[in-house]
């Protein structure tokens, strides 16, 4: 297939940046979509012309990395997906694809489609984390009684891969899904109750400190988030925080 | 806990309580409302006893005055942070596949909502209190009968008003679609993405306003009785 590319374009973090039309034949409707950039990349370089920088690690859908925004939606048009999962066979002959670097005013764009979410590491070091002593004598985590039902909503929570889809696709820029899931998987869990009230503390105050907006409940992360990570993760971060308040 | 208000989601706590409230003041407002309909001596005493009752004027009233302010203030401080936080806007967004578009433009069907409150403060809020207040007359009677019933038919006669009316109660209904169930969501219950919540909200962001509208038009084109 052949498509036209609109992708933004921005040398360095202080440059201005602006979309730039871009245009790729015989892409394989089996390729992902950042085999298609691929491509691009290697026209572009043949063509002496500066390759486009965007982020990409695993290309399984794990790692979180990859974070553009494709025809106004975060990771593109499919469900439950990274960038990378999104196949070409979800584009038509002819389409013309916009591509744009996640937004948000705590996410900066370093180079234009990579952008710096270093927030997220220092909202996970704010809190996101259990104190154990590893000295060798810890207790075998399996002789802790745990239900089935907060095992398993502790493990959706945990499966967020911190990608950034949910602040990228809010329309206030806020990370409240990515740190509902944070605080949600120790909450649910004996080893991270004992911390919990400080963890939802300081992660909370991080979160407002990085700048990001505030909640209000549309819903739009939890469509967009690759790992199906659910708004009750929201839900109960804000019930956490007022038990740790009061 | 003062910490706690300051932070993000303190701010939603807070606003979810005071739309708690006026939910609840809907809903005994609209109540009253009804009963013009079926009997203007009921809705004339009624409307007698909260207009003068001191419970109800000057415990309730300023809580109620107090929760419309606050929940419009609080509602613009916060849509200005959003703003702030959003950085370059995208050159493509398509914000309708993954959310209702009530849920993205609270701000727009609460401001014809506020201009509505505006509107109402003036034309009957403040008459009211200087009548009661100012001149001093708290018999509410008008010409040997109480003037309540007379005054809400007077004022349902204008098509002009009828219409800001209705216009004002649908953008309510849309605020009410989305508010509704959010509110539980911001005071930590997941309940309100239950069906039954869900249900219910659906239930009262149509029926409450249409009340309200048919009450309206029930006055509007029945004028002389």
């Amino acid at each position: 297939m052949n498509l036209t590319l609109k992708i933004w374009r921005q040398k360095d973090s202080s440059a201005k940046g602006q979309m730039v039309g871009y245009k790729v034949s015989d892409i394989s409707e089996h390729m992902s979509f950042l085999e298609m950039m691929d491509v691009l990349n290697e026209q572009l370089v043949a063509e002496g012309e500066e390759p486009v920088a965007f982020d990409h690690d695993c290309r399984e859908g794990i790692c979180g990395m990859c974070s553009m925004y494709i025809n106004g939606e975060a990771h593109g048009p499919d469900r439950g997906i990274t960038t990378c999962q999104l196949h070409m066979r979800m584009f038509k002959d002819g389409d013309t694809i916009t591509i744009e670097p996640f937004r948000a005013a705590a996410f900066p764009v370093i180079k234009d489609l990579v952008v710096d979410r270093s927030a997220f590491d220092r909202i996970q070091h704010a809190g996101g984390y259990i104190s154990v002593n590893t000295s060798g004598n810890t207790q075998d985590a399996n002789a802790i009684p745990i239900s089935k039902h907060a095992a398993d909503e502790a493990m959706d929570a945990a499966t967020c891969i911190g990608c950034g889809a949910c602040v990228a696709t809010c329309k206030n820029s806020s990370a409240m899904l990515f740190v509902g899931a944070k605080v949600s998987q120790y909450a649910l869990l004996p080893q991270g109750q004992v911390e919990a009230a400080d963890r939802v503390k300081n992660m909370v105050a991080q979160m407002d400190l990085e700048g990001f907006g505030n909640c209000t409940n549309t819903g739009a992360c939890e469509v967009e988030c690759p790992k199906g990570i659910s708004l009750d993760n929201i839900a109960r971060m804000n019930r956490e925080l007022m038990k740790a308040s009061i | 806990m003062s910490g706690f208000f300051k932070s993000s989601i303190g701010r939603k706590v807070a606003m979810a309580l005071s739309a708690f409230f006026l939910m609840f003041f809907l809903l005994q407002h609209l109540a009253i409302n009804i009963t013009s309909v079926f009997s203007a001596d009921l809705f004339n005493e009624i409307s007698h006893f909260m207009g003068t009752n001191p419970l109800v004027q000057f415990a309730l009233q300023p809580v109620l005055v107090f929760a419309v302010v606050f929940h419009f203030v609080m509602g613009f401080v916060l849509e200005l942070k959003n703003k702030k936080a959003n950085g370059v806007s995208y050159a493509k967004n398509n914000g309708g596949a993954n959310s209702s578009w009530v849920s993205r433009n609270m701000i727009y069907s609460g401001l014809v909502v506020l201009a509505f409150i505006v509107l109402h403060f003036i034309d009957f809020w403040i008459p009211e209190i200087n009548t009661k207040y100012i001149v001093g007359d708290m018999s509410g009677m008008h010409d040997g009968e109480y003037r309540y019933f007379h005054e809400l038919v007077e004022k349902f006669h204008s098509p002009l008003r009828v219409g800001a009316y209705v216009v004002s109660f649908v953008l309510l209904g849309l605020h009410l679609a989305h508010g509704f169930t959010s509110a539980f969501q911001s005071v930590g219950s997941s309940a309100g993405r239950k069906k039954t919540l869900q249900t219910i909200g659906k239930a009262y962001s149509i029926l409450v306003p249409l009340g309200f509208v048919i009450v309206a038009l029930y006055h509007h084109l029945n004028p002389h009785h």
